[in-house]
């Protein structure tokens, strides 16, 4: 019972510092964006702008949020907290540090790859909830492209279970005390990073919600609360995903003098801060150009990564 | 001139259907010829002389039913004229067909020029000509249930001539709804193959389309089955003005034809009217003439190519260019008192000189810009996600090209190396050295490869026009510059008479008819004036390049996806304020 209590505490309290840990990210993007872009982010409320995300958090909660004439009313509602729900769901399997998961299941990958496949259903059902052309086509762009990345999503990261041994993150992030997986498996990396800025529909991949083809892809009609779960489920979707990288790739909350979760933090925000840099710099590729880019050349790839990592695994182990 | 035996040619092959040749003071030839062989004689010059008039630059109509001076001209009440152009004869013709006043029917030339249509639309429009293969009430510019003609001599061309407009609740429902996109009204296919295709309207209001431009898309699926583009958001009513402003005054809204072109659009007017005075521009206005209209070429390619990168969704590259854009306006500003719009170029000249330290602030830009361009061409023309956006998407042929009145780089991008400032040099152009930078495939890849290497030119031409700036006056010695020189005005009471008329009741140009073609940034505009021995002009007709550009869209967009539709759009570099006027 008391052990019910402490973690339900534990999660709300998770809950809190994540959202704070999106806000944030939100403002680091908005000021690196404007740094590579030769211009200033947002600098005015609070020291440096930090404090820029709380008067948007304000402004979004005061907005008027009314689904739009046509609409399928329990679609449009359910389809952003499906956005954002199963991405917090999804911290409560990451390891921040030895010991320090809030639900450190042996299954910890599979709940991760489960969750992150449940977010492509929020696209489809806002898109189809809107009653809007534009997000109907944002809402298909965002389903075919979910479908083609998830799968060597999953297949890309087998590699690292195989030489861990293991779905839990505990045991993955253990076996990298000698070499981090990155130097061992860099083609499932490589794959693995593609498919997670698919995955948070983050440029280059960024076709469903496209700002210049589709007003706003399946976002469109989403304004106030709603339009903020959505984005929330999008920012904290990177740093999952980011998490998630530094986990099975490079050695968690491994590292020398400092404490692991300190690490675990930088080096989550490194990655996070590259998201950043890949969507200021790149163009976007066309709808059909992304999803052959997806089955004729990243799947293929993974399956021959697994193919290998497997002979290798077979090998060492054999007498 | 190669056209000089070609009067002789159309009398002998269509006998007394040709009216006669109208005397103008420009250099091609125009010819009247009677309603019934328009057809013929459009298809005779297109196809079966030698090396033909493949283009149709313009076609506009005249009311000549207020007109005193129509020396040498048949009767007419309504004329239709429209301007050929020979590529391979480097030469033009127009041809000017007379109809009655009250109720004008003319042929359409559609069958021949398929460019034609939009123009005929904007006649009925205008003017009230019917041309029969146009479905009755099919206006363009100004919006469905519009009643009257407005360029007609008895329309009034101010607001306050006309009654009170009042916008009732029960007017803005009929508005709206008359703008709906319904598939039968732009005649688009509802079914292919018995798969129900999607309706899209992307409106006025989008990010893609720039400016206030609509396109109403069929699509199956992704794929664009059929694309009807809507204009005439963006309609000001320029060419109406022009009758009402004096020659002098209109300089400004000339600036506003093409906004991102700055003092490039008062050229060809200035052409158009200092043809018809007899004024000859000194040296040195003319070398600023072209040194400000080379660094608004500049600007302008800088923000296509920011808008570009854009469009295929790099988001980064527009705000250096636009650094590079702060810069230039900086210098712009410094010689002309204003960025986008300066009004600088006078009727004879320009309105002040060049202010001191002028070649160091020109040569600062000069020595920025091209580190910044050889950037660029690493960050989006080498970019793969960029190339496999661009290449091979929205291509066309020269023959295309000629078909649908493409001018600018995009005819320069299917192969052809077409620069008016090279065919038919203006304001000193021929002193100049520089290339035309050509493409080869005509896709969205060559258009912005070939505008980036016009700014490079551009910068060369700039450098040359700073090298060898010659000194002298800055207006011409002639009555009817408007205003005439400061000193002179100060001194001598002839002048300041001419100062005063002119600042009034506007410099009075002699009767007849000029026309003024320039290379503006998007391509050949041009200015069809007809004065009638009155301070204002009679007709003025402005004719943009990207009109025909936008009128090519129905017929390149299918088979695309609709993101190459974007990056088609941006590649053709319009801007509505352009198209519209």
């Amino acid at each position: 019972m008391i052990g019910l209590v402490l973690t339900a505490t534990i999660s709300v309290a998770m809950i809190m510092v994540l959202l704070v840990v999106a806000g944030t990210f939100t403002w680091v993007e908005r000021r690196l964006l404007g740094f590579v872009q030769e211009r200033l982010g947002p600098n005015r409320v609070g020291p440096f702008g930090s404090l820029q995300w709380v008067a948007d958090t304000v402004k979004i909660l005061t907005k008027e949020d009314r689904p739009p004439p046509g609409a399928d009313k329990l679609a449009y509602i359910l389809a952003p907290a499906v956005a954002a729900t199963p991405v917090l769901a999804g911290f409560g399997v990451v390891a921040f540090g030895d010991g320090l998961a809030l639900a450190p299941v042996d299954v910890g990958v599979l709940f991760l790859l489960g969750m992150m496949g449940l977010t492509a259903y929020a696209a489809v059902l806002g898109a189809w909830a809107s009653n809007n052309r534009f997000s109907l086509m944002g809402g298909m762009r965002a389903a075919a492209q979910m479908l083609a990345y998830e799968v060597f999503l999953g297949l890309s990261l087998m590699g690292v279970v195989m030489l861990a041994g293991s779905l839990s993150m505990h045991a993955i992030v253990e076996a990298q005390h000698g070499v981090w997986f990155v130097v061992l498996q860099p083609l499932g990396a490589a794959l693995f990073c593609i498919a997670g800025v698919a995955a948070a529909h983050r440029l280059p991949f960024d076709l469903p919600e496209s700002e210049n083809d589709l007003v706003a892809g399946f976002i469109t009609e989403y304004t106030g609360m709603s339009f903020g779960l959505f984005f929330l489920g999008e920012y904290l979707a990177v740093l999952l995903v980011s998490a998630l990288a530094v986990t099975l790739f490079f050695g968690g909350w491994l590292g020398p003098w400092l404490p692991g979760p300190v690490w675990f933090g930088l080096k989550t925000a490194v990655i996070a801060v590259v998201f950043v840099w890949l969507r200021a710099t790149l163009p976007r590729p066309r709808y059909d150009q992304l999803l052959s880019f997806a089955w004729k050349i990243a799947l293929p790839l993974s399956l021959l990564n697994l193919l290998l990592t497997g002979v290798v695994v077979v090998a060492r182990s054999a007498p | 001139m190669s056209t000089s035996n070609l009067v002789g040619e159309l009398s002998a092959r269509f006998g007394d259907a040709v009216l006669g040749e109208q005397t103008t003071r420009d250099s091609f030839p125009t010819v009247w010829i009677r309603p019934e062989v328009t057809i013929a004689v459009h298809r005779y010059l297109k196809d079966e002389i030698d090396r033909p008039f493949k283009m149709l630059v313009d076609l506009w109509a005249i009311d000549e039913t207020a007109r005193k001076h129509r020396e040498g001209q048949p009767p007419s009440g309504i004329t239709i004229a429209s301007h050929l152009l020979s590529h391979d004869r480097n030469a033009d013709i127009r041809i000017k067909t007379p109809l009655d006043a009250e109720y004008p029917r003319a042929k359409s030339i559609g069958t021949v020029f398929p460019n034609a249509l939009w123009y005929e639309r904007e006649a009925y429009d205008m003017f009230g000509v019917e041309f029969e293969l146009q479905p009755h009430s099919n206006r363009i510019l100004l919006p469905p249930g519009w009643e009257g003609h407005p360029m007609r001599k008895t329309q009034p061309g101010r607001a306050t001539e006309r009654p009170l407009f009042n916008m009732t609740a029960a007017l803005f429902d009929a508005k709206e709804h008359a703008l709906a996109a319904d598939p039968e009204k732009f005649g688009l296919p509802t079914h292919r193959d018995g798969v129900e295709l999607m309706i899209l309207n992307y409106g006025p209001h989008s990010m893609a389309t720039h400016g206030v431009f609509r396109i109403v898309l069929a699509l199956d699926g992704e794929e664009i089955v059929a694309a009807r583009p809507d204009i005439g958001f963006h309609h000001r009513g320029a060419e109406k003005m022009a009758e009402r402003q004096t020659w002098h005054n209109f300089l400004p809204y000339t600036d506003r034809v093409d906004y991102l072109g700055g003092v490039m659009g008062e050229m060809p007017y200035l052409q158009a009217v200092e043809k018809a005075c007899g004024i000859t521009v000194p040296d040195r206005a003319l070398t600023v003439r072209i040194m400000l209209s080379e660094m608004f070429r500049i600007m302008n390619h800088l923000l296509f190519y920011g808008t570009m990168a854009q469009d295929t969704g790099a988001m980064s590259p527009v705000f250096y260019m636009f650094t590079d854009r702060e810069r230039g306006y900086r210098v712009i500003e410094s010689i002309t008192g204003a960025r986008m719009h300066p009004g600088y170029f006078r009727i004879g000249g320009l309105s002040m000189d060049l202010p001191q330290g002028w070649d160091r602030l020109v040569r600062e830009f000069l020595d920025w810009m091209p580190s910044r361009l050889d950037d660029y061409e690493g960050m989006v023309l080498r970019n793969e996600i960029f190339r496999a956006r661009t290449k091979g998407v929205a291509a066309y042929d020269t023959a295309m090209a000629h078909e649908w009145g493409v001018t600018g780089p995009g005819l320069r991008a299917t192969g052809q190396a077409w620069d008016v400032r090279k065919a038919r040099p203006y304001a000193g152009f021929e002193h100049f050295d520089f290339e035309i930078p050509v493409g080869h495939n005509g896709d969205c890849y060559d258009r912005t490869c070939v505008r980036v290497e016009e700014i490079r030119q551009s910068l060369k031409i700039i450098r040359q026009c700073v090298d060898n700036m010659p000194s002298g006056p800055i207006k011409a010695d002639h009555p009817l510059t408007t205003p005439p020189p400061r000193e002179r005005m100060l001194h001598d009471i002839e002048t300041m008479i001419h100062h005063f008329v002119g600042a009034s009741w506007g410099p009075v140009l002699p009767a007849g008819e000029t026309t003024g073609q320039v290379e503006t940034v998007r391509g050949l505009t041009q200015f069809a004036l007809i004065s009638d021995g009155e301070p204002s002009s009679y007709r003025t007709r402005i004719r943009t390049p990207s009109f025909p550009h936008l009128q090519m869209i129905s017929a390149v967009a299918p088979g695309m996806m609709v993101a190459d539709l974007v990056a088609y759009l941006g590649s053709i570099d319009y801007v509505m304020s352009d198209v519209d006027r």
